[in-house]
């Protein structure tokens, strides 16, 4: 039996509604990789990915973080050490950027003068000035700044393991590629596992250490990015071939 | 006697505002947590909502007049006018509650959820604060209606403003229902502006 995946989903299922959104899923995410699971709108990306943080519970299977099942722990302690990315509406908008930033660890108790210190060390992080940012709200902020503020969120209270549900999708061309810049760059310095949810897979080709293929419910493919760009599975060549990265 | 009316004048306009404090005091201590168990249960919407719009529909004065032979809260006086003016005033408390909490964006409650927010701290720290707005206005309709619908209570022997507007009525005498419709109305705009400054500040932050 090898070490335990930092994320391990477990012949995973789900049903809703009478519709299978799940079937059979199993995966590993090996600690401190970037996996990107893409797929078409639909295919259940996001489905699997917030049974990670047990926002939903699997119908049949299981999934295991750090080699516990989810269902086994505690809900509360469980989604504080997961950080969690969604579009630009996740941020609170009656909390300034730095009480955005400071929520989770003003949420574990942590004393004031540690909260500004960890909040402004981590706008720093992310290319924001906490002088200038810090007392800003969401709606006086751009949308690359407002989804910079989400990330330094996620990253408050140091989980090991960071969620991203289509964090760019939101953003101008522009904007997103400079947001991935800074994602590869964050990733380089602070070693999380990270499981990344994205329909563009330009983004998936620049971002992975692993791609897997979300095609119908089921995980199609999963490869290294240079592979991905090889595989013959029809599905993987079809969403290659709408981006105009084939050959 | 100019100072005899002024000083009747004085008493009766704080009996006035003590009613309607009470009265709201007490609508929005009931209506605020129904209006955020209704958010939460969405079965037990239309029969609360229900409820307080068949109260809104009884005409006041029978109102009033069908409280007095209940007991422990009819009879004549303050208490019954009290009981009439709560039960019209939690209508607009709790839609307001009820309307600022469902308009919260369900990507902001998720993303409470998936902070690690337990129900209270997502109910105290995101829903209520977001809600603020429409709950100050509920409670701005419901006070200055009840600054309105208390001068009848004065028919009850409930004292306020409405006692110079039924002795005026009785006597026929123009000059005292003034006296008692002019303070209520003057009462009604500055409750009015009040309110409209805390929730314009609330607007801002």
């Amino acid at each position: 039996m090898s070490a335990a995946a930092a994320i391990e989903f477990d012949c995973v299922g789900y049903a809703r509604g009478g519709s299978t959104i799940l079937r059979e899923v199993s995966l590993r995410v090996e600690p401190g990789e970037t996996v990107v699971l893409l797929g078409r709108s639909g295919a259940g990306k996001s489905t699997a990915l917030r049974m990670v943080n047990g926002l939903i519970q699997p119908s049949s299977g299981r999934v295991l973080v750090n080699g516990v099942a989810t269902a086994a722990q505690d809900a509360i302690r469980l989604k504080r050490s997961c950080g969690y990315v969604i579009q630009e509406i996740g941020l609170f908008p009656h909390f300034t950027a730095g009480q955005n930033v400071g929520l989770v660890p003003r949420l574990e108790g942590w004393p004031p003068a540690r909260i500004a210190e960890r909040t402004a060390e981590l706008l720093g992080q992310v290319g924001l000035d906490p002088a200038v940012y810090g007392r800003r709200y969401p709606r006086d902020l751009s949308g690359g700044q407002r989804q910079r503020v989400a990330i330094a969120r996620a990253l408050a209270a140091d989980p090991a393991i960071l969620l991203f549900d289509e964090p760019f999708g939101a953003l101008d061309p522009i904007t997103r590629a400079e947001m991935q810049r800074q994602f590869l760059e964050l990733r380089k310095s602070l070693h999380k596992t990270a499981l990344f949810v994205t329909h563009d897979v330009r983004e998936a080709l620049r971002l992975a250490s692993r791609i897997a293929l979300v095609d119908a419910g089921r995980v199609a493919v999963v490869c290294r990015p240079e592979e991905f760009r090889r595989t013959e599975h029809a599905a993987a060549r079809e969403i290659l071939a709408a981006a105009g990265e084939l050959p | 006697m100019r100072s005899d009316i002024a000083q009747q004048m004085a008493e009766l306009t704080g009996e006035h505002v003590l009613l309607v404090l009470i009265s709201v005091g007490i609508a929005v201590a009931l209506a605020l947590p129904a209006g955020i168990w209704m958010a939460h249960h969405s079965r037990a919407r239309p029969w609360l909502a229900g409820f307080a719009n068949v109260v809104q529909t009884i005409p006041s004065l029978a109102l009033f007049g069908f409280l007095i032979p209940i007991p422990l809260i009819g009879g004549i006086g303050a208490r019954t006018a009290i009981v009439a003016l709560v039960l019209y005033a939690l209508l607009p408390v709790l839609r307001g509650t009820l309307a600022g909490i469902l308009s919260v964006d369900g990507a902001i409650r998720e993303s409470a959820v998936a902070m690690g927010m337990n129900g209270w701290q997502l109910l105290t720290m995101v829903e209520l604060p977001l809600a603020a707005r429409n709950i100050l206005a509920g409670i701005r309709v419901a006070t200055v209606s009840t600054i309105g619908t208390a001068t009848i209570a004065a028919a009850i022997g409930a004292g306020g403003l409405g006692v110079f507007i039924f002795q005026g009525i009785a006597s026929v005498d123009t000059t005292q229902i003034l006296a008692g419709a002019v303070p209520a109305a003057l009462l009604a705009l500055v409750a009015d502006g009040l309110l409209g400054v805390v929730e314009r500040r609330l607007a801002a932050t």
